[in-house]
């Protein structure tokens, strides 16, 4: 009887004990054990990613103005320029709100109405040819245009701000500077108050009843206003983060010194994201962005049909009168080598333009329409890589890492956190 | 013994650059066509060939026994097989004379191994040459 009692004791309660115990241990070494040395190979892999590898600030071509440090400043005023909006409340800097890396911290932007994507960031901007989620913008200007006139966010028409912007005292002086000669528009029998294409009946109306040679004198304006607010985007950039610190270090060989700068766990992470995790197909180059159109498996938002994505917004972008091919582009035609080339077809249904992985702290929540609320369900998301509701989930075979793992990535993806690259006066009403 | 060991570190060193040059994908190297018709070689804009930029190539196409090729009609797709996907562009092929075309709005959006296929029918005749690209 009682040798009964310790047999069963034995099996019941010590065995499993046991079996906890070398788990554990296991477990212990797997997650605690240090970063192996890097190879040569990942070495020159994880100095890709280096923001000291961020090629100049671009400049676009399309843009004139694109450099000129009047027309940033003439922007930095209307980013932050609530006049702008027809009910004169909502500026840019509403949804891109500096403090959030100008992001809004909503699943889908809420201006006059509720947008029908998330807020990105605007930093680092300028190296992506292709602007909204979905890249139906192929310049930083000429998405600065949408938002002006889309009912949803700031609801005004291009008639109004041209005239607001080349009327007005001191935006008047700086678009001459710029520009050279200010527009008339006091003529209101050519020019009325308020008019543009496809928008409100009243407004579509007026239009209509403009010559196309006034068309062009409003266009042309508001596409200049696009020019300066983009100047302005423009020199958003991330600034050097804990990752870049650490990148450094690893080239000048200085291994020491790197290791003070990140925690073993954030190095294991960086090791999972350029290896098993292959986080890198995608997000890849200094701003961990390929900036290119992938289709990921996100769930739909709840009560939305699936985004068809890219495969739209090719479309629009090529009949978009402002784009790099338009009459107020300053490229000829056969330069927009972007445009030109832009790709097509089913592999773009549901696919969604890869978002930079800097500065992901305070950016929350994630993905086209926000639906995924942190970074560790993110990164669940492409763990579990679930089959895509409309097209195909091109990360599907992306999985198998461990909690641990898990962890340590999301560890080494915030040590990317950095303040934008500019003088505080930028980021501010001025 | 030592003009023979001296010709043979020389020839070493030459392949070992021959074989940067080819690994690399991005200088001048001689690609044969699968059922040997032609031969293509290429040059990029970008040297070395660099993800995420948009770029082109000066492609030459000569027939097996090295004669220019100028009136092919050549079409081009690839990918990354691994992955199962294709280029993030579509790029165009334009002839320029004495056998030489330009391949305009190549950009490869992820590092590791790239295949590019160059279809090339010179009239009745049509071969395919396959380039690959380790990035």
């Amino acid at each position: 009887m009682k040798l009964s009692i310790s047999a069963g004791y034995f099996r019941f309660i010590l065995t499993p004990g046991l079996l906890m115990a070398v788990g554990l241990c296991f477990w212990f070494v797997l997650a605690y054990k240090p970063p192996a040395a890097w190879t040569e190979a990942e070495k020159a892999i994880i100095n890709s990613f280096s923001l000291a590898r961020l090629p100049a600030l671009p400049v676009d071509r399309s843009n004139a103005v694109s450099t000129d440090i009047r027309a940033a400043e003439m922007g930095h005023a209307l980013f932050f320029d609530a006049r702008l909006s027809v009910n004169q409340q909502i500026s840019c800097a509403t949804c891109h709100r500096p403090e959030l890396r100008f992001t809004d911290g909503l699943d889908k932007a809420r201006a006059l109405g509720e947008s029908r994507r998330n807020t990105p960031s605007i930093a680092g901007l300028s190296y992506s040819p292709w602007l909204y989620w979905d890249g139906r913008r192929d310049s930083l200007w000429s998405q600065a245009l949408s938002p002006l006139e889309d009912p949803q966010e700031q609801g005004s028409n291009r008639m109004y701000i041209a005239r607001f912007v080349t009327e007005d005292p001191e935006y008047g002086k700086q678009y001459q500077l710029l520009f050279g000669e200010l527009p008339n528009f006091t003529d209101r029998s050519r020019f009325p108050n308020d008019a543009g294409p496809e928008l409100k009946s009243e407004w579509f109306a007026a239009w209509q009843g403009m010559s196309e040679g006034d068309q062009d004198i409003v266009n042309r304006t508001f596409s200049n206003v696009g020019k300066v607010i983009a100047a302005y985007e423009r020199l958003m950039v991330p600034g050097s983060s804990r990752f870049d610190e650490y990148a450094q270090a690893l080239v000048e060989g200085d291994d020491e010194r790197a290791e003070e700068i990140l925690s073993n766990d954030e190095i294991k992470g960086l090791g999972l994201f350029i290896g098993d995790a292959r986080c890198v197909e995608c997000h890849n180059g200094p701003l961990f962005t390929n900036f290119e159109f992938h289709n990921t498996g996100i769930i739909s938002y709840p009560g939305d049909l699936p985004d068809r994505g890219r495969v739209d917004g090719v479309r629009e972008v090529r009949s978009d009168p402002f784009n790099c091919q338009g009459s107020y582009s300053e490229l000829e035609p056969q330069q927009c080598l972007e445009l030109i080339h832009a790709r097509e077809g089913l592999e773009l249904i549901g696919a969604m333009k890869t978002p930079s992985l800097r500065n992901l702290e305070g950016t929350a929540p994630y993905m086209h329409k926000g639906q995924i609320k942190t970074l560790a369900q993110t990164l669940d998301h492409y763990n579990e890589a679930p089959f895509a509701m409309i097209g195909h989930n091109e990360a599907e075979e992306i999985s198998g890492m461990l909690s641990y793992e898990l962890k340590q990535l999301e560890a080494f993806l915030l040590s990317l956190q950095a303040p934008i690259a500019v003088d505080e006066r930028w980021l501010q009403a001025p | 013994m030592l003009r023979k060991s001296l010709v043979l570190t020389a020839m070493l060193i030459l392949q070992t650059f021959c074989w940067a040059v080819f690994a690399q994908g991005s200088g001048k190297s001689v690609w044969l066509s699968e059922n040997e018709l032609f031969q293509v070689s290429f040059e990029s804009q970008l040297n070395p060939i660099v993800i995420n930029q948009i770029h082109s190539w000066k492609l030459q196409v000569m027939t097996a026994e090295g004669k220019a090729v100028s009136d092919a009609v050549i079409s081009v797709k690839g990918g990354m097989p691994e992955h199962n996907h294709g280029l993030a562009t579509a790029p165009s092929i334009e002839a320029s004379g004495d056998g030489n075309y330009l391949l305009q709005g190549l950009r490869f959006h992820m590092m590791g191994y790239w295949e590019l296929e160059l279809s090339i029918t010179q009239g009745s005749i049509s071969d395919t040459v396959i380039v690959t690209l380790d990035l």
